[in-house]
């Protein structure tokens, strides 16, 4: 890979620790991919926040990072392993909360903004059309490629970070044209009539489609929770982190239809819920926001559970940024779900957090929150906002 | 003796034995950081420590936590002194790096085999 004489001097440690060791590993990266040069980016986003996940090993690297390493652009977080004001509510134990802390700590050092979000793009890091970003986070970075336009490869935690000190990615993989080319057509023949359905429809579509890039035809309308949704689960059941839909997202059109189709009838997409769902009457928890909730979800909740109580040994939790939660309290939305029983969980979510052997069974709106949720040995019901809430309220699951 | 040549991921000079396996590692649940012992189920280094061995491996399979792992078992002085792969990926790559343990890939690991002295410097994997 050619470096400039600036890029020279950073992996010659003339700007410290933090500095050369991210150009150790671009570099390396680079080399390994086949990137000929480094490509300035927008923004970065960091994953690898949890606690639960880092362990004391990833602490002490964080650390060591810390103490020289400052971020060259926006640089936004996912989500930790706790809610970082409401940890106690949510049964987090004191020993998790102080490492989490440490992990947090480190990362506000380095100049990153601690967001605690997977959806930095509803909270101020938004890139624009054909920007380079370097993105950790596969729903995050679906979404930027596919519903903005922008550029990034499905980056690790490490990488992100050394992205972001300094202020370059490998060019290689998603930023360039000609990896993004669509590789199988998909043709939509089912109807999507809630937010679940896209996320059936992410899983079905992973699975035909895996390891491609699929476009997308068949689908006249789609909202911003939607495509959401859909990205964070064709992504985890399969695809690569970039789609296109005709006549929705950003580019479709310059693009060619591949010749190699398949499709998605009914029963696909039935097929996706019957894999996703597990046998489960009673609910003991209820978790929406996987990717975090909208301002608008969280008005759709609050609409369909005012008046209303949750169960008793069953939880509610509405995951969702702090900053969205901000609007949520200003708007009465907050005072309504906590007066019915339900919890938030800001800077957190139910992938990333110590779960494990605290719930049997899980309703959500999400087919990710359902695919992490497993491996936290819950079973699983996935549907639309309305059946979930119920599920919340009678602790059971009517179908 | 001997050599092979494969490319840099982590430059250095280290000696030592080699611990053979033709199965991929993750290092995130798949090995303890605190001994060094392969814990995977089913992997055909399952309850062997690759502790100060040359890990001859095809490449990294798993979280991308593993990068972490392997930082940990550095500090922890249970990490493999050198490292060589088939092909390598990501997470090893980057927890080589971060861990400063000397790492070439895109060798012919077929020809090594367990208990091999072997030699690596930089580029150069040396055969004993």
């Amino acid at each position: 890979m050619e470096l400039t004489k600036q890029e020279q001097a950073m992996l010659d440690g003339k700007e410290g620790y933090a500095v050369r060791k991210s150009m150790e590993i671009l570099v390396a990266l680079g080399e390994i991919f086949g990137a000929k040069n480094l490509i300035d980016v927008g923004s970065v986003q960091v994953s690898g926040v949890s606690y639960h996940n880092l362990g004391d090993a990833g602490l002490e690297f964080l650390d060591s990072l810390s103490k020289d390493g400052k971020v060259k652009v926006l640089t936004t977080l996912n989500p930790a392993g706790m809610d970082l004001e409401n940890w106690q509510q949510l049964g987090i134990t004191a020993e998790f909360a102080e490492k989490q802390n440490l992990v947090i700590d480190a990362f506000q050092r380095m100049g990153i903004l601690v967001s605690c979000t997977c959806t930095p793009y509803l909270i101020g890091n938004l890139p624009l059309y054909g920007e380079h970003i370097a993105w950790s986070e596969s729903s995050a970075v679906t979404f930027a490629n596919s519903v903005l336009g922008a550029r990034t490869n499905r980056e690790g935690g490490p990488s992100a970070l050394a992205a972001a000190f300094v202020g370059k990615t490998p060019c290689y993989g998603l930023h360039l044209d000609e990896n993004r080319i669509p590789e199988v057509h998909v043709q939509v023949e089912a109807e999507l009539s809630k937010l679940s359905d896209w996320g059936a429809l992410g899983y079905a579509i992973g699975k035909k489609a895996e390891n491609k890039i699929p476009y997308i035809t068949g689908i006249k309308a789609a909202h911003l929770d939607e495509l959401k949704s859909f990205c964070a689960s064709t992504v985890t059941y399969g695809t690569k982190p970039l789609f296109y839909i005709k006549g929705i997202t950003p580019g479709a059109d310059l693009q060619i239809q591949p010749k190699e189709t398949v499709t998605i009838e009914t029963g696909d997409i039935k097929n996706a819920y019957d894999n996703i769902n597990d046998n489960a009457d009673e609910i003991d928890f209820v978790c929406v926001g996987c990717p975090h909730c909208s301002i608008k979800e969280i008005q759709e909740i609050a609409d369909l559970i005012q008046g209303k109580k949750v169960k008793e040994n069953t939880e509610l939790w509405v995951a969702t940024s702090r900053t969205v939660k901000h609007l949520a309290d200003k708007r009465g939305y907050t005072a309504i779900i906590e007066a019915a029983g339900g919890k938030f969980a800001c800077d957190t979510c139910m992938a990333v957090a110590p779960l494990k052997g605290r719930f049997k069974a899980l309703a959500t709106t999400s087919a990710k929150g359902c695919f992490y949720s497993r491996q936290n040995l819950m079973k699983t019901k996935m549907g639309s906002m309305k059946e979930c809430i119920e599920a919340a309220v009678s602790g059971k699951w009517n179908n | 003796m001997e050599q092979l040549k494969g490319r840099i991921i982590y430059k250095g000079k280290v000696e030592g034995e080699a611990l053979v396996t033709s199965m991929p590692i993750s290092f995130y649940g798949g090995v303890d950081p605190n001994t060094g012992i392969v814990l995977e189920k089913g992997h055909e280094l399952e309850g062997v420590n690759i502790k100060g061995k040359i890990l001859v491996f095809p490449q990294g399979k798993g979280s991308t936590v593993g990068s972490y792992t392997l930082y940990r078992m550095k500090k922890n002085g249970t990490a493999p002194i050198g490292m060589i792969n088939k092909e390598t990926e990501t997470i090893v790559a980057v927890g080589a790096i971060i861990s400063e343990i000397p790492f070439v890939d895109k060798v012919d690991v077929t020809k090594i085999k367990t208990g091999n002295k072997i030699i690596i410097e930089n580029e150069n994997v040396n055969l004993f």
